[in-house]
């Protein structure tokens, strides 16, 4: 679905990596990432805790600094300037682990704040756009509500709304379901399913191996700061190539 | 003590809630600076804010009075009792409600700050909209809590010879030779501006504490 006219030559990479490298210290978070996200397509990164995912899904849209490498989003070179970033910004929503709404303003006004505020949008416009969009998440219902009066899979469900109010090309889910109790999973995942199948293009952290099989294009797996194996899932869950992505996935399957 | 000693108090008073009052607006504008500064990110607009907090809060109250209405006289800044207290007391509470706001801009939790720039929120938008209005409803028992102190804290006034409700208080004391008498309404008087406030913050804080549960 192209919502925005101008999104530059469509055989580019909507979001691309090349030789990305991020310290903390001398403690290396990622080594020489190298990764290309085409237009609608459909990434499940997972590895260990501690591999440098979350890490490098948040290097992509700047919320960490990373010291070498190149970084490019719907066609803008990420610099480490604020003009570079915002735009970035933009173009690409996030979700978090731990939903991140803002809990003194309504599931409205989470709603309309960013496209009033960055966009420019008349609050009419904002407030049509933020029903719309609760609308498609199946919470229309609650949005005079504050944040503490939903359940978590709701909160999580306006915090999809709220990123898509901004119209993203891309959109980055940071854990969406870890934080939340097993009984809701299920909602946020459909919801992402949707979102999926409407040719979203998105880059999802999760264990969930059930929506990695169902929707990725590709499942990618890192350990230790560096991508091990990436794969389309049928390939990746019946034949890892890696002992590592072996061991991850008896442990991971393994549980349920 | 009779109705026109009394009501030279009162005219005390009024200079006191004066005091306070642009004591408290204006030390909050500088206040909000001095937070602001204090949580940039620059290293060395931190390290100087810190060190300007660390001043007024590592000396005394009175001195810092001093240091205004003597120190400016000096350098030949002329200011008369009222501005110079009002100055010396301004200066006082930025210091310590920038202290106070800082750590309450950082006890609200960073994914807030996270979520709004993932949103691209500009710096002012993600303070004015986000992070301030968590944390100024974090700041209001201790916020409060200094604003008792604030107002006690205008009694020095009366050392630089200007009239609020202590210093007229030691007037009528020496007219009418019943000092206890009067230091017990003067006393009475701070009582039913302070006591109210108190109790009001400990509602805010008994409300913030279920309101977070």
């Amino acid at each position: 679905m192209n919502q925005t006219a101008n999104s530059g030559n469509s055989t580019e990479p909507m979001i691309s990596l090349s030789g990305v490298g991020k310290w903390y210290g001398a403690f290396q978070a990622l080594d020489n990432i190298n990764m290309s996200v085409a237009k609608g397509e459909k990434i499940v990164l997972c590895g260990p805790s501690g591999s440098g995912k979350s890490t490098l899904i948040r290097c992509i849209n700047h919320l960490e600094a990373y010291q070498k490498g190149d970084i490019h989003v719907g066609g803008i070179m990420l610099g480490h300037g604020s003009k570079t970033i915002d735009a970035v910004r933009r173009e690409v929503g996030m979700v978090f682990q731990q939903f991140n709404l803002f809990p003194h303003l309504t599931v409205l006004q989470n709603c309309m704040l960013a496209p009033m505020r960055s966009l420019g949008l008349e609050k009419a416009q904002a407030e049509d756009r933020a029903r719309t969009l609760l609308e498609r998440v199946k919470i229309s219902e609650q949005a005079e509500k504050y944040p503490a009066q939903l359940s978590g899979g709701q909160q999580q469900r306006v915090a999809i709304a709220r990123a898509l109010c901004m119209r993203p090309k891309a959109m980055l889910f940071d854990e969406p379901t870890s934080a939340l109790d097993p009984e809701m999973v299920k909602e946020v995942l459909d919801t992402m399913i949707a979102l999926a199948e409407e040719g979203m293009t998105m880059i999802c952290v999760t264990h969930e191996m059930g929506f990695a099989r169902q929707v990725a294009d590709r499942v990618i797996f890192m350990a230790s700061g560096a991508i091990v194996e990436e794969a389309p899932p049928a390939e990746f869950f019946s034949n890892p190539k890696h002992e590592r992505t072996r061991k991850f996935l008896g442990e991971i399957l393994g549980r349920h | 003590m009779g109705r026109e000693e009394f009501l030279f108090l009162l005219a005390g008073l009024k200079w006191t809630v004066a005091l306070s009052v642009v004591a408290f607006i204006c030390g909050s504008i500088a206040g909000l600076m001095v937070a602001l500064a204090r949580t940039s990110g620059i290293f060395i607009v931190e390290r100087l804010t810190a060190g300007y907090i660390a001043v007024f809060q590592g000396t005394p109250l009175l001195m810092q009075l001093f240091v205004v209405y003597y120190g400016l006289a000096l350098i030949g800044i002329q200011m008369d009792a009222w501005a110079a207290v009002s100055v010396g007391l301004t200066l006082h509470a930025s210091a310590f409600l920038g202290e106070i706001w800082r750590g309450s801009i950082e006890a609200v939790p960073r994914g807030q700050t996270e979520a709004a720039k993932a949103l691209s929120l500009g710096y002012v938008s993600r303070m004015k909209d986000v992070v301030l209005p968590q944390a100024i409803r974090i700041s209001l028992p201790a916020t409060i809590g200094f604003l008792v102190q604030l107002i006690k804290g205008t009694s020095l006034a009366s050392i630089v010879g200007f009239t609020e409700l202590t210093r007229a208080g030691n007037i009528i004391s020496n007219q009418i030779f019943q000092p206890l008498t009067v230091f017990g309404v003067v006393g009475a008087l701070y009582f039913l501006m302070c006591c109210p406030l108190t109790i009001y913050g400990a509602h805010l804080e008994r409300k913030f504490l279920t309101a977070s549960r």
